[in-house]
């Protein structure tokens, strides 16, 4: 295994997927607990138009993939704030909309498309310099969103309370939605399109399991994601499984031994 | 000095409006208790007081204009809602809400100190470690309320806070409401559906959604202001002050 560490593209693709899980062990309690499972399903589907897009125009997928599943993140947060339709309503039409078109342009990009099972399911040789570079920065990017921990996570408790207090509420659900689609996209090369919205859910699922409180399951989250990764990137090296499969795969493993704790306490 | 000034407020949802013109002057260390029949808008008027809603006309808070008001001046204790238990929070928690305006990553010693302080006031000291998922409805509503006492607030806004509250845990409530409005000049605004509480209040807001009646109790609490509220008097007569009907 040591000797794995010595390529360059499975440190790249170590290295692009630790940040990632970084960025989703962070979000993922929030996405729990503000039950935005659905949500990264729907983004998922809108990173799939703009990968599909990129293929088509013949670009790099992931260039195409982050700004229109950051505009479809703002457009499903324009609608649930500005109508009186639910969020999963909203995420509902524009999940369609990015299927529709991502169809259509997976269609007309025939001839085009490269290795389809490495965006469907992640690849650790799909990591390029530049991906590792775009994560890097989404990672920087990101401390700056740790000071919002606390009203985010006052306002998931209690939103009206959050709002009494003149917490910005809306404003940072638009920056919570734009992060979860930044990331999300981020973490397509390692983990896959099918699978990058379980990325976004079982770490702070397992947590939950065993947190008492919100920072506790924050950082239980941020550590099962880390693990997981680890140990889904050296299983998918050495058995040759892709990379998305093998960390969801561990990171069911934890859930399951989160559970089983769980269960065999009789609670927390 | 007056603590609340509402000219003109009128809030409505979609073509229903739930607040009309509704103009009012709380003094300073009121207990004003809000009754009116369901769908009256005594909870929005308390959201508009907070900015929860938008409305028309005018809201000024100890001579200010609401965005002007301290946030930390309001004390506010919803109504006990389906808020989600899933939640992994502790009592403790919350109540530090009342201070931080933000959920706390880790509690300082002095910070708990100044919670467990706030819980004992209300008679919860021993529900700081508990989670918030696995408190009864009356101990919810008492950590809500340590939270709101806890910043010391100039204006208590309560929304029907004994719903859910046993007899005894109810005439608890009371008395630490009592208690911090005597010791600190607080002024109060009580949503309730208790006839006796509006009795013990210093003013009556009878409101649907238009301002019936407001004043000491003996004033506001008229048969006459009953009936234009509700519609009829049903379970409260009888209980006017006496001289009072007509």
């Amino acid at each position: 295994m040591a000797e794995a560490l010595g390529y360059p593209f499975f440190q790249r693709a170590l290295l692009a997927g630790l940040l990632v899980a970084l960025l989703s062990g962070f979000l993922s309690p929030f996405v729990v607990q503000r039950r935005l499972s659905f949500l990264g399903d729907g983004l998922a589907h809108a990173a799939f138009a703009g990968v599909a897009l990129g293929l088509f125009l013949r670009g790099e997928p992931l260039w195409f993939a982050l700004p229109f599943t950051f505009l479809v993140a703002m457009a499903i947060t324009f609608v649930k704030e500005r109508t009186e339709l639910s969020e999963d309503t909203a995420i509902g039409v524009f999940f369609a909309l990015s299927v529709a078109l991502g169809a259509i342009f997976l269609a007309k990009a025939r001839g085009y498309v490269g290795d389809a099972m490495g965006y469907l399911f992640g690849s650790l040789l799909a990591v390029g310099p530049l991906d590792l570079l775009a994560v890097g920065l989404m990672a920087l990017l990101a401390l700056f969103f740790l000071p919002l921990w606390g009203p985010v996570a006052y306002a998931t408790l209690d939103r009206e309370l959050a709002l009494a207090d003149r917490v910005p509420v809306v404003l940072h659900d638009y920056l919570l939605s734009g992060f979860l689609a930044v990331s999300l996209v981020l973490a397509v090369k390692v983990v896959g399109l099918i699978l990058v919205a379980a990325f976004l859910v079982i770490p702070g699922a397992a947590a939950r399991l065993l947190a008492r409180t919100f920072a506790g399951m924050t950082l239980l989250s941020l550590l099962l994601a880390l693990l997981s990764t680890l140990g889904g990137l050296f299983l998918s090296l050495a058995l040759d499984w892709p990379s998305g499969a093998s960390v969801v795969l561990f990171q069911a493993l934890l859930f399951a031994l989160a559970l089983a704790k769980t269960g065999l306490s009789g609670g927390k | 000095m007056l603590a609340l000034e509402i000219k003109d407020l009128s809030v409505r949802f979609g073509e229903f409006w739930a607040l009309e013109g509704v103009s009012l002057a709380v003094p300073e260390g009121a207990f004003v208790a809000i009754v009116g029949p369901n769908g009256a808008g005594k909870s929005t008027l308390l959201k508009a007081v907070l900015g929860l809603v938008p409305f028309r006309g005018e809201v000024r808070v100890y001579g200010l204009p609401l965005r002007q008001a301290d946030p930390m001046w309001f004390g506010y204790v919803p109504q006990i809602k389906a808020f989600d238990r899933s939640f992994p929070a502790l009592a403790l928690e919350l109540v530090l809400t009342g201070l931080r305006r933000s959920w706390p990553f880790r509690v300082s010693p002095k910070e708990r100190e100044e919670v467990l302080r706030a819980l004992a006031r209300v008679g919860a000291e021993g529900l700081a470690e508990r989670p918030l998922g696995r408190l009864s409805g009356g101990q919810l509503q008492r950590v809500y309320l340590a939270r709101a006492l806890i910043r010391k607030p100039r204006i208590l806004l309560l929304d029907e806070p004994a719903t859910g509250v046993d007899r005894v845990g109810e005439v608890d409530l009371y008395r630490y409401l009592e208690d911090y409005q005597k010791a600190s000049g607080a002024t109060v605004l009580m949503i309730t559906h208790d006839w006796e509480a509006a009795h013990h209040a210093t003013h009556v807001l009878v409101l649907n959604r238009k301002v019936v009646g407001f004043g000491p109790p003996e004033k506001a609490l008229t048969e006459a202001c009953l009936r234009q509220a509700f519609g009829h008097v049903g379970h409260a007569h009888g209980l006017f002050v006496e001289g009072s009907r007509g």
